[in-house]
């Protein structure tokens, strides 16, 4: 028989190697649920179907776009071939202006209407998100 | 001419680590000449070059030398002094300086104060940190001077970034490059003591002091971080997983992980092997950080990315000094004594061995959900992120045995333990959590499963390490910290279920009501200062009791023109009252956000505790 050493070993690789599978197996799930997935408007447009998950839609918001009432926010984002139109209700960052950059995260009502529920801007006043920057480096 | 002190002396500093590597590499051919006093003086030459370096830079920036490219870059005379100082290591060129000039003078404060041990591992260790501080110094010579010379000379320069003329940001990147730096030492030291077969309880006793010391400073810089987040950036939080918070973390699991490892070896003379894994992986880590941090690579909200050909080089970099480093490790792994003794279930050890565990995993979550976007881009394309539920999901269920784990573990003896002499007072204890969670689960009308055993075991492990205090059964330091951990966990608990937050979009003079309370936008004013100008508005936030005023500002800088929010926060021990506001377009309207957050000042005080902790550790070795 084997020893109680060996026994032993065998006991901790085994249960190491179980718990590998299981953090590798709880992870992929929670990656697979949680992830955000980034589109332009002209990526939206072309969607073949409309899923009712969280998304990020990226590309600059339109000049003269932002109206604002009591409760909401509305403006269009734009990569210069298509547009959507955005609604949000919540907190901007401060560099959130008509044409600058922004990424909004949230849900598609449709194909030209966006329901954010949080909008992202970067602190740096030359900053371009990387998305929205080869979006409008494509379409120019 | 400042710029030529400085940059000379980097080549001066660099030629001292081409000397110091062929002499310490005379060691491994086992001449074994009295080398100390070489090494000694031109350690002393590289620390003191590399000082006046940076200290040049600090110079030109207080100067507002603009014939310096970096301090064009980042400056403005009009900057106030302390941030003028500040911004000089606020930058890409600057930051890797400061990374440099802590890493010449640990290595000369590890030189000067290990003269008891042996000779060939610390000649070893000089060997191995020189590698990476002739990296460095090829890394900012050739591709991120801070030196570079401007011509013609401009007149002003183009400013720093608002958001980083802040107290607690100046200090913050110097103190997380100690606790970053720190874990260097460990990864040179650990492969020297590898080669020369001492990986036993006397390096463990001597690196064990790096280790803290890392750790505390780690800890600190990620707090410090944490907090400018919270109020600068209006965040209005403590954690939000952002990549670049998540790459400060990694390293400060697994740092964590060897903390405690190491007490195992200096104690028990066990985990050889994992110890010096771990040094490896913490290094790693730390500089994959700086990687990603300053490669741009990142998609996060606070990347300070310029120049991705920089990440890469730093990227090849750190994949050689990792090569290298498993490399040595199998060889002479087989050195390794290998005592293993019966190794008992019911053990200090094994809760050791536990705890690392949990460190482990939780460090993989967050490398995945970090790395994970990065890979995938570069794979297929499409680009993602990973937001707040993936790691709150995978954390928190784990964090309910790791809290009990917590609780239990540093009670068992070393060697062996028996576990069948739980006491009575113990369950009691335990029930008394579960009852108390369940009457606040009830109370606040919390419907997340969760919350019942996380409050639970919160409670418990409070309850147990204040109990501690009156036994004698462990360190002082050990106590602090991990009541201060429970402390941590519960203030983050409450907070979770209590904070409240608000946001509309308001006229002066407009009043909004919220639950119980009523926000009144009462005016606003403009605000000439000297590098901004600012708009101070004045909200009154009242309820049934009583009623407060929150003064938030938005203000508007030149150099570079930027706006920033000033959030107000009103600070008490039970609760923050948090209010930023923000300009959305010339309308009248005015984004408003209010925040209710309970117990924020804990937050910030349980992580100090847990610091303070291993302050005490440190202190303790020194006797």
């Amino acid at each position: 028989m084997y020893g109680k050493k060996v026994k032993l070993r065998a006991f901790f690789i085994l249960l190491i190697f179980l718990s590998a599978i299981l953090t590798i197996f709880l992870v992929i799930k929670a990656l697979e649920e949680n992830v955000v997935y980034f589109k332009s408007p002209s990526e939206i447009k072309n969607l073949s179907e409309l899923e009712n998950k969280k998304i990020r839609v990226g590309g600059m918001v339109k000049k003269s776009s932002i109206k604002t009432n009591d409760s909401e926010i509305n403006f269009i984002i734009t990569d210069f071939k298509n547009e959507i139109v955005v609604s949000f209700e919540g907190s901007v960052p401060n560099l959130f202006e008509e044409g600058k950059g922004v990424v909004a995260e949230g849900f598609l009502k449709d194909r030209s209407y966006f329901k954010a529920v949080k909008i992202l801007a970067k602190h740096d006043e030359n900053y371009m998100p990387p998305e929205v920057n080869e979006i409008l480096k494509d379409n120019k | 001419m400042i710029n030529q002190i400085g940059n000379y002396s980097l080549f001066i500093a660099l030629f001292a680590s081409i000397f110091l590597l062929f002499q310490s590499s005379n060691v491994i051919r086992n001449k074994s000449k009295n080398l100390d006093g070489k090494i000694f003086s031109a350690l002393s030459v590289q620390s003191l070059m590399v000082l006046i370096s940076f200290f040049s830079l600090i110079f030109a920036f207080i100067v507002s030398d603009f014939s310096n490219e970096t301090v064009y870059n980042n400056s403005h005379t009009t900057k106030p002094l302390f941030y003028k100082i500040s911004g000089s290591w606020g930058n890409h060129e600057g930051s890797l300086l400061l990374w440099l000039l802590v890493l010449t003078i640990f290595l000369f404060i590890f030189f000067i104060s290990s003269k008891k041990l042996l000779n060939k591992y610390r000649i070893l260790t000089v060997l191995f940190q020189e590698l990476i501080i002739i990296g460095f110094l090829l890394f900012i010579l050739f591709t991120s001077n801070p030196f570079l010379h401007l011509f013609p000379i401009p007149k002003e320069g183009t400013g720093l970034n608002p958001i980083l003329q802040d107290p607690a940001l100046a200090i913050h990147p110097p103190i997380l490059y100690l606790g970053y730096v720190g874990t260097s030492i460990i990864f040179s030291s650990a492969l020297a003591a590898l080669v020369c077969g001492m990986v036993n309880k006397i390096w463990a006793k001597h690196i064990k002091k790096w280790v803290v010391i890392s750790w505390i400073f780690l800890t600190i810089g990620i707090l410090l971080g944490s907090i400018w987040a919270y109020y600068e950036l209006g965040w209005g939080g403590f954690w939000f997983w952002d990549p670049v918070e998540n790459v400060s973390l990694m390293p400060w699991f697994c740092l964590t992980a060897l903390f405690h490892t190491i007490i195992v070896l200096e104690k028990r003379n066990i985990y050889q092997s994992w110890t010096i894994i771990l040094s490896i992986a913490t290094f790693s880590l730390s500089m994959g950080g700086t990687f990603l941090v300053r490669s741009g690579i990142l998609n996060s909200i606070h990347t300070f990315a310029n120049d991705p050909s920089r990440g890469i080089f730093i990227l090849c970099f750190l994949l050689v000094l990792v090569l290298l480093a498993i490399f040595i490790f199998f060889i002479f792994q087989k050195k390794l004594s290998n005592n293993l003794t019966k190794p008992f279930l019911a053990s200090k050890e094994t809760a050791i061995i536990v705890n690392n565990w949990f460190m482990m995993f939780f460090l993989s979550v967050v490398l995945v959900g970090t790395v994970y976007p990065i890979f995938l881009e570069v794979i297929s394309g499409s680009k993602i992120s990973v937001g707040p539920p993936f790691y709150q999901k995978l954390i928190l269920p784990f964090l309910i045995p790791f809290l009990l784990f917590m609780a239990v573990g540093p009670k068992l003896k070393w060697i062996k333990d028996n576990l069948s002499k739980i006491k009575l007072n113990q369950i009691m204890l335990f029930i008394l959590s579960i009852a108390i969670s369940y009457f606040i689960v009830k109370f606040f009308r919390v419907s997340y499963l969760l919350i019942l055993p996380l409050f639970a075991l919160g409670f418990f492990l409070f309850f147990v390490t204040i109990k501690d205090f009156f036994s004698k059964n462990s360190t002082m330091s050990q106590k602090i910290s991990h009541f201060g951990f429970s402390l941590f966990i519960l203030s983050i608990l409450f907070n979770g279920i209590l904070a409240k937050e608000f946001s509309s979009n308001m006229k002066v003079g407009d009043e909004r009501k919220y639950l119980n309370k009523i926000i009144k936008f009462e005016n606003l004013k403009i605000v000439e200062k000297n590098n901004y100008k600012s708009l101070v508005a004045n909200f009154k936030i009242s309820d049934e009791k009583s009623s407060i005023n929150l003064s938030p500002e938005v203000r508007i800088y030149n150099q570079p023109r930027t706006l920033t929010s000033e959030a107000a926060i009103n600070s008490t021990i039970y609760s923050d009252n948090f209010l930023v506001f923000n300009v959305i377009k010339n309308d009248g309207y005015y984004n408003v956000r209010y925040q209710f957050k309970p117990l924020m000042m804990w937050i910030w005080f349980s992580i100090i505790l847990i610091s303070v902790g291993g302050i005490l550790s440190y202190l303790k070795k020194n006797e």
